[in-house]
């Protein structure tokens, strides 16, 4: 644990500066026949321009409604947003419907989990690619957007792309597909990319081709990246800071190596003791999080992984009554638990760090 | 392999001696391509091409594969769900290859399936408690003690409790519903269970409960797996033995440990780095590298000649484009198909990474 402060150079000092998306307390609550559900309840975080930030958890935990809401794409009457998301010093929340529409494509672009579903089947994969190009460059020529969408392909590797511009989704399998709609994320160069579980369709060898490439073009543009999943494999691969996402709440932020040497919640010991791993000795059973994952509408009093929690009972009844907030345990490295972090370090050494 | 202590639940018969529980042999399945104005056939999607494996009594198979290499198919072939358009499938010594409809059912008692959705593989107008008794139904079975009484054991063994009879499963979250497949599938004590993706669909910290589950189960009862998954590290924890599949063909097939420790296909190696791993440090230290594959896999319908890895292998050479290199025990238990196999003694160092990957701390 304590080596956690000579993580390798690479791992740079976090960069000085403003940040260039910095979301504060954001809530996107929803208005439903059965009551309100708070999927996002309060969500904090910093994001520089070149990294990376992962967001983990199950379904259900908030990690989608937060990047569709960074989107703006929570724009329904329903809906109630609530925070502040400042994208280069602008609020996100505060601009109009027009001014987000301007942004998105433009400075922000999305990658979606499923491609066979974001992508149009009725369109040529280059007149999407084309479209989103041309509204926000309403200068351009048809030619220049054609070659632009041929110099987009040819750069997230596909092969003879001038030909297959012309093609439609369908003909495309799934990692190319994958490939064109990163394409058609980075046609105008947008600062922050978001992944929304970009390899969850995908079989691992095609997983592997696809994180490669997002990590070569995220060093060529130096775009900020949020990658959302439920793979602690994923996000160690490409991420440089984490957060932990339970019941709509950041439960445990922060940087990669120190989130995988020393978490800090249980939840997260719970996540990283249920998967079993390639890299590890066999054990001879998984540690699962008992229970299941609390419903967004009845989030559990408190704090709201104390029914799965094994250590709920050593907050003396803090944990159904008062709800954790997140303090910094190490430098950097924030996490929400009642525990006090002495006892937790102890925890942690003892009982979860030898069977991991 | 591993005999477990099934013998402490009477009904599940111990199997005969040496005898394996499923034999496959020469396992194909073509799915005809019909065109033209006459419907005639102009082409199949070889699905199984060709497969040789067997399943003993109390041990876990597992499939490995990525989409489209028939793993699934198989599994449906060996459920007979699906009609073999070749080889020979028998189980305990009985050639079930063609069996009918009528002729199969009374063996449905032993072979029983697991699927990978748990969403639509559960009819959302019935009970759970209609759901787990329609095999006894269906087998015209009278469960000692009634009905009733044997689905609420049956949910109680899966880890749900026996109130749960008269829900319906949209009032069950991803986890549970599996367990309700599962207490079907357990229902009629069968000896194998086909499981095709059992925890894909589920989330981390549930499909470990899940994967305790099938291993209590199997302590328990005594039962023979199938497990069909695309997730390597699942599958290292769940099996005896481990099969990967490659188009229609098993490319290698291996104890477990022998297979994880020294993997001698390249596509086994080529899969295994592909595997994220979730330690931050060793990507930074840049320890480990990373065999990628280029390209995807090719149309079944029309596979690669000889080899049909040798599109995206490293190794290939002329002799893989022309001869098809067969299935062959390079060590005790541990057969390979490839013509330039990794040796686990480590006399070939072409390969990109030769230090297996389950060294590192």
């Amino acid at each position: 644990m304590t080596d956690l402060q000579k993580t390798p150079a690479d791992s740079a000092p976090a960069p000085l500066g403003d940040p260039f998306l910095s979301v504060r307390d954001l809530r996107i609550h929803f208005d439903t026949d059965d009551g309100l559900v708070r999927s996002v309840d309060g969500v904090s975080f910093d994001l520089h321009k070149g990294r990376t930030l992962g967001i983990v958890g199950e379904s259900g935990s908030g990690k989608s409604v937060t990047s569709l809401g960074i989107m703006g794409l929570h724009r329904s009457k329903r809906a109630r947003i609530s925070g502040e998301i400042l994208l280069d010093g602008e609020d996100l929340i505060a601009a109009g419907p027009d001014r987000v529409r301007q942004l998105r494509g433009r400075e922000l672009a999305m990658i979606f989990q499923d491609p066979l579903t974001a992508m149009h089947p009725y369109y040529t994969v280059g007149a999407q690619i084309i479209e989103a190009y041309r509204v926000h460059h309403p200068k351009a020529t048809k030619k220049e957007a054609r070659a632009r969408a041929v110099e987009m392909l040819d750069r997230v590797g596909i092969p003879q792309p001038d030909r297959r511009l012309d093609d439609y989704p369908h003909q495309f399998s799934g990692g190319m597909r994958q490939r064109a709609m990163i394409a058609m994320a980075l046609v105008n160069d947008p600062s922050l990319l978001i992944a929304d579980e970009p390899t969850t369709a995908l079989d691992v060898t095609v997983q592997a081709q696809i994180l490669d490439l997002i990590r070569d073009l995220q060093e060529e543009f130096g775009s900020a990246v949020i990658i959302i999943t439920h793979d602690l494999g994923v996000v160690a691969e490409l991420a440089d800071d984490i957060l932990v996402m339970y019941g709509g709440k950041c439960v445990e932020r922060g940087p990669a190596a120190s989130l995988f040497d020393a978490p800090e919640h249980p939840y997260t010991w719970g996540l990283l003791g249920s998967m079993p791993r390639l890299d590890r000795e066999l054990q001879e059973r998984l540690v699962p999080v008992k229970g299941t994952p609390p419903s967004l509408i009845n989030v559990p009093s408190g704090c709201a992984f104390h029914p799965r929690c094994p250590y709920a009972a050593l907050t003396g009844g803090r944990s159904t009554s008062e709800v954790p907030v997140l303090t910094e345990a190490a430098p950097g490295h924030h996490a929400a638990c009642h525990l006090a972090a002495d006892e937790r370090h102890r925890i942690f050494t003892e009982e979860i760090a030898p069977r991991l | 392999m591993t005999d477990t202590q099934g013998a402490t639940i009477p009904s599940p018969a111990p199997a005969p001696e040496r005898e394996p529980l499923l034999k496959v042999t020469g396992l194909t399945r073509h799915f005809p391509i019909r065109g033209g104005l006459l419907r005639r056939q102009t082409g199949a999607v070889r699905a199984v091409d060709g497969i040789d494996f067997t399943v003993n009594a109390g041990e876990t198979l597992g499939v490995v594969g990525e989409s489209g290499c028939g793993k699934s198919t198989m599994g449906r072939l060996i459920t007979r769900l699906d009609e073999p358009t070749g080889g020979k499938i028998q189980f305990e010594g009985t050639d079930i290859t063609h069996l009918g409809v009528g002729a199969m059912r009374p063996l449905r008692r032993d072979i029983q399936m697991i699927f990978q959705d748990p969403y639509s593989s559960l009819n959302p107008r019935h009970t759970v408690g209609t759901i787990v008794s329609a095999p006894f139904r269906l087998q015209g079975v009278q469960p000692e003690g009634g009905v009733k009484k044997a689905v609420q054991d049956l949910l109680e063994l899966c880890g749900l409790s026996p109130e749960h009879y008269n829900r319906y499963p949209h009032e069950f979250s991803g986890g549970q519903r599996q367990r309700i497949g599962i207490a079907r599938a357990l229902a009629l004590k069968p000896k194998m269970i086909v499981a095709d993706e059992p925890v894909s669909a589920l989330d981390v910290s549930i499909q470990a409960q899940v994967v305790n589950l099938l291993d209590d189960l199997q302590q328990e009862l005594g039962l023979t797996y199938l497990i069909i998954a695309h997730d390597l590290s699942v599958v290292r924890h769940v099996s005896d033995r481990v099969a990967v599949m490659y188009l229609g063909k098993i490319v290698e097939i291996a104890d477990r440990d022998s297979l994880y420790r020294s993997p001698m296909h390249p596509y086994t190696n080529a899969l295994m780095s592909a595997v994220p791993v979730p330690d931050p440090r060793r990507r930074q230290s840049g320890g480990r590298e990373r065999i990628l594959l280029k390209g995807d896999v090719p149309s079944p319908i029309n596979p690669p000649s000889g080899c049909r890895f040798r599109t995206r292998c490293w190794k290939a050479q002329d002799v893989c484009a022309s001869r098809e290199p067969l299935l062959t025990a390079l060590e005790t238990g541990h057969q390979v198909a490839c013509h330039f196999p990794e040796r686990s003694e480590g006399n070939d160092g072409h390969s990109p990474e030769n230090a297996p990957e389950n060294q590192g701390s």
